[in-house]
């Protein structure tokens, strides 16, 4: 057991200190937005992550060691289990009313960059707790994209997984260079360089720059928090929506595709690839349709403005961002479900976006074509391709394997939750919004209220859902087998 | 013509087989001393043993006085080799690599003098594929060759019950198509070459050869046959190398099945072309297969593996289980000439289509293209008129005028470059002017040499 944990404490030691400047920054805003309102606080959280890092570094240093994939998965499950208990700390000291669970809640929620909030009466918090509740999303999209498109495939997991198969052909580009490092300092380049842009045009559409800077935080990350009970109601503005569904659909691709897009100075990464010509057609396909919805069932009279709410709202959960500017949910039920179901696969693998992830959608699709053609013509081979190499059986088995987990998760959860006497709308949209990282749900927990009815043990349930989802399920539940722990 | 052949393969023995015929001195190199033998007992030729990439064996070979190296090896890069060797080291003018790789094009630099020195590529895979692909395109002809860049066409075309003209005369059916620029070159009927004057009777059965303009195929086609539909659904048994080029050439024109008997290739085949073709993994052969993956409403059967026989056997079933026109591609020269017309419709000779191209390269004289007609008895030519009243035996003269070797007849001319360009009919008293594209239907391949000499221009020209 020893030489399981130890090793694993020593590099989590170290991220505990590459965390721990992301304090500064709130703290900055308090200082000159708070007027000095908070800034102990953060100073505070900053100096215990720090020390009981650097405690944590010391104690294990002698048993600094490469890690083996096994360590992996515990490092990972260990980071997104502890990081928000330290980042809901200023949480649960500084909100009013907050309880621990809800804290935590919080924190979870902006780090996976689901944007799912418990806390009401936003608008009335300091400025740095709210920079804070949004800065964490960006953070989390940070560590995110190096899990997916680094972490996970080295553990053998994850949706990008797909792509790091042998297939022959324009793939290739598309594998990442050969270090986790130089991948990591490639992608938060492209990252930072979408985030400025996209900080300035929100800016530009009208935005405060602090409100700026925190939309910006929570749209590239697609998280979904806003500093506003209204989210993005509060503005009630087309430009700032328009910039913000433009950012947003550029943010639900993998951010490696813009690197390799910058690097080789061709669109065709991007243009010929599988998934993302499907990630773009779903995603017009269901604007179309709802604006239509609306302007059939008499929600909006003018055409522009039923476009604007329909892009808005479909890109915003599809991409499993999770803002809101009216009230989606009083639409016709048809649209309110569409969305969630948009969610749980729209986005790209390797992007921040949670769900089944596109690129397992589009081989599955393919697969139930190619069943039925057999039934016409058994003699038929025809294994599912991708960018014209054939997919490994073995890579099809994972994405089945992913999808019945998946499954069994989403129901189990919900069904814990109807326990708690939850209705069934509010257990399953909740379970839904959590497990695929959207934000908002349906019934109690939907857009225009939020998570802070729930109670204690919901949340918790809400809470390590939130987590499931974002470490693509196998990740965490690789820790409950008995083969994991046996020597 | 002194011509070193490199590898006596299949393309290598069919090479060989033709150019002997022609009076040339041909040598071929080959690793296999029992395969050379076996060449040297069945045609008038030296075999060398050895690896054509090394000096020592071209040496040998002759290929100092060689006018020409045909590198038909199996490997791309021993081709190559071979080309370059052979230009650099013994400067023979011409050379010819046979290059199954699409990636190298002739007139790149990499093939250029600096490169790998190879003036002209042949690719029997491509061959094969353009002529499946033009009669798929025009189901009813036999065979549809291109002049002049594709501006006019030589078409084989049997006549049959229901066509417009079957009955008439070739007079009456001058006459009736007046607008239609086209020209009967040559009528065979049960094998044998009948003459084509204006008072000919076209019978059903008969073999006729028209050139006309590109662009009016259609309707030479649908007066000699009645027109069919076009193809639609088409099932191919083999998915080798031709197989798979003619599937990726029907992408979006046809429903294409593939047959395939390996599984392996049937796997790389379908990573290879869309999902919409079905690769189905079995042998031409299976009744069963066939009879299930419904042949009988196809409207056209390809056997394309590399055994002769299994071709012959899947086409033959094809047909008798309902398929509309099946072709089979047949090496063998004898088989070829037996399958033709019969449960058969058309047995494409993959040799046939190369040694077209190749001939092209060793003719001499202003030669734009050759093709070979009639497995091999009779030729197509295209040649350019080059010089003057003075230097050419052509140029300035009527089409009365010109003497023509028996049973030599002009089929068209084509005069002009590029879009401008037009096809003229031969009436006797059209003149022939410089850099007129002239093509002739040569009935007997003896007749050739003369011909030749026809284009070639008199010394003074250059004076």
């Amino acid at each position: 057991m020893q030489s399981l944990w130890l090793p694993v404490l020593n590099v989590f030691s170290r991220v505990l200190l590459a965390f721990s400047p992301t304090f500064l920054v709130p703290m900055a805003w308090a200082w000159f937005l708070d007027k000095n309102h908070h800034v102990l606080v953060w100073a505070f959280g900053f100096a215990a992550t720090v020390c009981s890092g650097w405690a944590l570094w010391m104690l294990t240093r002698r048993h600094r060691r490469e890690l083996m994939p096994r360590d992996g998965f515990l490092l990972v499950n260990l980071v997104w289990v502890v990081l928000p208990a330290y980042a809901a700390a200023p949480l649960y000291y500084s909100v009013p009313d907050l309880s621990l669970s809800k804290a935590y809640f919080e924190a979870m929620s902006g780090l996976t960059a689901t944007g799912a909030t418990a806390i009401s009466g936003l608008d009335l918090l300091p400025v740095s707790i709210n920079v804070w509740r949004c800065f964490l999303q960006l953070v989390g999209g940070l560590g995110i994209m190096l899990l997916v498109v680094a972490v996970l495939p080295l553990l053998g997991l994850g949706g990008m997984q797909i792509y790091r198969a042998e297939t022959p052909g324009p793939m290739k580009d598309t594998k990442f260079t050969p270090r986790i490092a130089e991948t990591a300092r490639g992608l938060w380049g492209v990252y930072a360089l979408f985030s400025v842009a996209c900080m300035l045009a929100y800016r530009w559409a009208g935005m405060g720059w602090a409100d700026a800077f925190m939309h910006m935080c929570t749209t590239m990350g697609l998280g979904g928090l806003s500093p506003y009970d209204a989210s993005f109601g509060h503005y009630n503005s087309a430009r700032i929506e328009w910039v913000a569904t433009a950012f947003m659909t550029m943010a639900g691709i993998s951010f490696l595709r813009y690197f390799v897009v910058i690097k080789h100075r061709s669109l065709r990464p991007i243009t010929n690839d599988r998934e993302i010509r499907t990630y773009l057609v779903v995603l017009a396909a269901a604007i179309a349709v709802v604006t239509l919805l609306l302007l059939v069932n008499g929600v909006y009279t003018d055409v522009g403005t039923a476009l604007r709410s329909a892009a808005f709202h479909v890109v915003s959960v599809a991409t499993t961002t999770g803002y809101a500017s009216v009230d989606y949910a009083q639409w016709p039920v048809f649209a309110p479900v569409l969305l969630m179901f948009l969610g749980c696969f729209a986005s790209c693998a390797g992007s921040t976006g949670g769900g089944i992830k596109m690129v397992r959608m589009v081989l599955l699709i393919k697969q139930a074509r190619r069943e039925l053609v057999r039934i016409i013509h058994p003699r038929v081979v025809n294994p599912v391709t991708l960018a014209g190499g054939v997919v490994p059986p073995q890579v099809m088995n994972a994405v089945f394997g992913f999808m019945l987990i998946y499954g069994a998760a989403t129901v189990g959860l919900t069904m814990l939750l109807l326990l708690t006497g939850l209705d069934i709308v509010t257990a399953f949209s909740a379970v839904v919004a959590t497990v695929n990282n959207i934000g908002p749900g349906l019934g109690l927990v939907g857009p225009a209220s939020n998570y802070g009815v729930l109670n204690d043990g919901q949340i918790w349930v809400l809470s390590f859902a939130m987590m499931l989802g974002r470490l693509e399920l196998l990740t965490v539940l690789v820790l409950f087998t008995g083969h994991f722990w046996r020597k | 013509m002194n011509i070193i052949i490199l590898g006596a393969g299949r393309v290598g023995e069919s090479v060989a087989e033709s150019l002997v015929s022609e009076q040339n001195d041909i040598t071929v190199i080959d690793m296999d001393p029992a395969r050379l033998r076996l060449l040297e007992d069945k045609l008038d030729l030296r075999g060398v043993v050895g690896n054509g990439i090394q000096p020592s064996v071209l040496r040998d070979a002759g290929a100092k006085d060689a006018d020409m190296v045909i590198a038909c090896a199996a490997a791309d890069e021993t081709n190559l080799v071979t080309c370059k060797v052979a230009h650099d080291v013994f400067n023979v003018p011409t050379t010819i690599a046979r290059l199954r790789s699409p990636e190298f094009i002739e007139g790149d630099e990499l093939l250029s003098q600096t490169g790998f020195s190879v003036s002209h590529v042949l690719c029997p895979e491509e061959s094969v594929t353009r002529y499946i692909r033009q009669l798929i395109s025009y189901p009813e002809a036999l065979q549809v060759l291109e002049f002049a860049d594709g501006r006019a066409s030589l078409i084989a075309v049997r006549a049959n019950h229901g066509g417009a003209l079957v009955g008439h005369t070739i007079g009456e059916f001058r006459e009736r198509y007046t607008r239609c620029e086209m020209r009967v070159v040559a009528l065979y009927r049960l094998d044998t070459e009948m003459e084509a004057t204006p008072s000919t009777r076209i019978l059903a059965g008969d073999e006729i050869f028209v050139l006309a303009d590109t662009d009016k195929i259609r309707d030479v086609l649908s007066a000699i046959h009645n027109t069919d539909k076009p193809v639609q659904r088409v099932m191919i048994a083999g998915g080798g190398r031709v197989g798979l080029r003619l599937a990726r050439s029907l992408v979006g024109q046809c429903e294409v099945k593939l047959l395939e008997r390996d599984k392996k290739r049937c796997e790389y085949l379908a990573s290879q072309l869309p999902s919409s073709m079905l690769i189905l993994q079995g042998d031409g052969a299976d009744e069963d297969l066939l009879e299930e993956e419904n042949v009988g409403e196809m409207d056209m059967f390809l056997a394309l593996t590399s055994d002769d026989e299994d071709n012959i056997m899947s086409a033959m079933l094809a047909k008798r289980l309902g398929a509309g026109r099946v072709m089979a591609l047949i090496n063998r020269r004898a088989y070829a000439d037996m399958m033709q017309g019969g449960t058969i419709d058309i047995a494409i000779s993959p040799s046939q289509a190369v040694i077209g191209e190749l001939l092209t390269h060793i003719r001499r004289g202003d030669v734009a293209a050759v093709h070979s007609l009639r497995r091999g008895a009779a030729e197509a030519f295209e040649g350019i008129a080059r010089g003057d009243a003075k230097t050419s035996k052509l140029v300035g003269r009527r089409i009365e005028e010109l003497k023509l070797p028996k049973g030599t007849r002009i089929g068209g001319i084509v005069r002009g470059e590029g879009r401008n360009s037009e096809v003229l009919m031969p009436h006797h008293d059209r003149l022939i002017e410089a850099g007129d594209h002239i093509i002739l239907f040569i009935p007997n391949k003896r007749l050739v040499r003369e011909v030749e000499k026809l284009f070639q221009v008199s010394a003074t020209f250059f004076g």
